[in-house]
């Protein structure tokens, strides 16, 4: 095992996917010389020429099309977008096209592209770059939706994405670059679709995302001070949900608390909520809580920022809430 | 210099002419075998609008009368293994690129022997073996993936070229502009088709593009190569065609075709057309490519019969076999979601 940082587990998964495979390639904007504006791509150009990593315009329509283009042709892109944000200008070609080819072809053609993007709040950007927007993608059939929030985690769903023969968009977090984890020394695959559990425990089950996942942990220790044993998964990919894990768990725990940064309403955490109460009903002892951003967009002044966005206090609440504290 | 002269010729509608000109003609054995090609195409959509005003066919039609020459001499001018991005009028690009009749007609019946097997339908026909990489129903949506497929060509050095088809009414959209940038920029090895009839939808030309009598000066503006061609003579579309596609083959860069043609029809099958005034129904009418082209080769009247009566029976047969095709299971909407 080695200890490496996230921002350096995704550029490990790149490098190693492009050394092994020639029909892998990166474009997005700025990834060459500067490597990336989050640094993740630094060291690529070296090692692989200006051919496989490719500096483009700021043309989001086109990095995603053309990235489509490339996989139909029979390549395995990996396309950045710079920040969720701007991923709104590629909807049409990643939802119309990159979902949908293999589906109107009858089975004919495959879209194995892969769209990494991050975004999150922390930082004071204002509302433009740092919302989390992965619940809209997950309406989309046709897609695969990927969270990683661990070094070992990114690595190894960055590495399945790229060798998946549909379209997969990774989404990586500001905040969780500098993040170090351990990592095996190779590289091994993480199917997609497959939930970890971080902490095990007995009495509530919190199911987190991203960001959401380290404050859930952080919740889970502190609620432990107070006796309550908590679980802690993170489902890692949002399409295909590891559904029966969560189950599972909720079995066992009877409460249940869904945490994420981006908005609570009608985000990933409602869907959660649906599947368990459905799979689950006669297991559940309270009220599935929902934990997520307030219904603004990011303000710029840091307390307003703080204010809208959900912290590990917030997941203590809601924990505390499912048992009645 | 003779690259700066080339470069410049080609920034000029009288140089784009002027090299149309010189090309070498098409022999007539070749022409007739197009004449073929473009009656099956009219007939195929003639007896699609019948089919569907008798309530056959479901969805969302539309036919590309009196814009057969571009589809023949285009898809004639693709070699194997060449791709190409279609439109929501994509029957006449996938019959000349190869597609059975059979084929497309079952898939405009909803039948498990089209060629989406009826996940596609009319707007989205797709016949990837013979490089078809499907049919668009968003405006411009094809262009970005024709880059990327022209790019992958180039990074993999194969010598093969992929083509786009859209109409004028795309020129004003993103896609286009980005495609057009990004394909150029990293000289992919792409064709961009302008089918340009002057209409996006019910709008005519002049009040959607201040450059709709000469979109190829759309292609200036990104330094790409581009000429304008008489989308009513198939010979002049081939020529074109071939040149532009060696030209992206070669690795120079994409070429721009702004293809002058002709709607005869409406915008769908059954629009009353209130948009459009007599004469220019009558214009349309008179400018058709497969009579100009019957002319110029002196086709009479038997052997022009003979012809018709060949491609009917094809239709015939292609409406008789799509109708004795099998219904999906419902439940086979399910599947082809993920690989």
């Amino acid at each position: 095992m080695t200890e490496i940082t996230y921002r350096e587990a995704v550029r490990d998964a790149l490098a190693a996917a492009m050394r092994d495979d020639d029909d892998v390639f990166v474009m997005g904007e700025d990834i060459a010389e500067m490597g990336g504006s989050m640094g993740v791509t630094q060291g690529l150009l070296d090692e692989f020429g200006p051919e496989r990593v490719r500096n483009t315009p700021i043309s989001e329509m086109a990095i995603v099309g053309a990235g489509i283009g490339a996989a139909m042709a029979g390549m395995r892109p990996v396309v950045e977008i710079m920040y969720e944000d701007f991923l709104t200008l590629s909807l049409e070609q990643i939802v119309n096209q990159a979902a949908k080819h293999r589906y109107m072809s009858g089975g004919q053609l495959k879209v194995p592209l892969t769209i990494r993007t991050q975004g999150g709040a922390g930082w004071s950007p204002g509302a433009q770059h740092a919302q989390q927007l992965e619940a809209w993608l997950v309406h989309v059939p046709g897609l695969k939706v990927a969270f990683p929030s661990t070094p070992e985690d990114v690595r190894g769903i960055l590495w399945s994405a790229i060798y998946d023969d549909n379209p997969v968009i990774v989404f990586e977090h500001r905040l969780l670059y500098p993040v170090k984890g351990e990592v095996p020394d190779k590289i091994e695959a993480i199917p997609l679709g497959s939930a970890r559990t971080l902490r095990e425990g007995s009495d509530v089950t919190v199911i987190a995302t991203g960001p959401l996942v380290h404050r859930s942990l952080e919740a889970a220790a502190r609620a432990e001070d107070d006796g309550i044993s908590v679980e802690v998964i993170d489902p890692r990919t949002l399409q295909p949900l590891d559904e029966s894990a969560l189950v599972e768990s909720v079995k066992k725990t009877n409460r249940v608390v869904v945490a994420h940064e981006a908005v609570t309403r009608m985000g990933f955490g409602a869907e959660v909520a649906a599947v368990l109460q459905y799979k689950a009903f006669d297991w559940l002892d309270a009220p599935i809580e929902r934990v997520g951003a307030k219904f603004a967009p990011l303000a710029f002044a840091p307390v307003m920022e703080q204010f809208v966005v959900p912290n590990a206090d917030d997941v203590l609440a809601a924990i505390k809430r499912t048992v009645g504290k | 210099m003779p690259v700066i002269d080339e470069h410049e010729r080609n920034r000029t509608l009288a140089g784009a002419v002027a090299k149309v000109e010189k090309r070498r003609a098409v022999s007539d054995e070749l022409l007739r075998d197009f004449l073929r090609e473009m009656l099956l195409i009219r007939r195929f959509e003639e007896r699609v609008e019948d089919r569907f005003r008798a309530g056959d066919l479901p969805g969302f039609l539309h036919v590309a009368i009196g814009q057969e020459a571009v589809a023949v001499g285009v898809c004639q001018a693709m070699e194997d293994g060449d791709v190409f991005a279609s439109t929501h009028r994509a029957h006449g690009h996938t019959l000349a690129r190869g597609t059975h009749p059979n084929a497309v007609m079952a898939e405009l019946y909803g039948k498990v022997e089209g060629c989406c097997h009826g996940y596609g339908g009319s707007m989205h026909l797709y016949d990837v073996e013979r490089g078809n990489y499907g049919a668009n129903a968003v405006i411009g949506g094809g262009l970005p993936a024709v880059v990327g497929a022209g790019l992958a060509f180039k990074l993999r050095d194969e010598p093969r070229v992929a083509v786009a088809f859209f109409g004028d009414g795309a020129t004003n959209i993103g896609t286009f502009h980005e495609s057009l940038n990004l394909g150029q920029l990293w000289k992919t090895k792409t064709v961009f088709v302008c089918e340009n009839n002057h209409w996006a939808e019910s709008t005519p030309g002049w009040q959607h593009s201040p450059v709709w009598d000469d979109m190829s000066k759309r292609a200036l503006a990104y330094d790409m190569k581009s000429s304008k061609v008489d989308g009513q003579d198939v010979g002049a579309v081939y020529e074109a065609a071939r040149e532009a596609l060696e030209h992206a083959r070669s690795g120079d860069g994409p070429v721009f075709l702004d293809v002058e043609t002709v709607r005869m029809h409406g915008h769908y099958i059954g629009d009353p057309q209130v948009y459009r005034t007599k004469e220019s129904r009558d214009e349309a009418a008179h400018d058709d490519p497969i009579e100009h082209l019957r002319d110029r080769l002196g086709v009479a009247d038997d052997e022009f019969e003979a012809l018709d009566g060949e491609v009917r029976g094809l239709v015939d047969a292609a409406v008789e076999f799509a109708k004795a095709g099998t219904d999906p299971q419902p439940e086979d909407a399910l599947k082809n979601v993920y690989s």
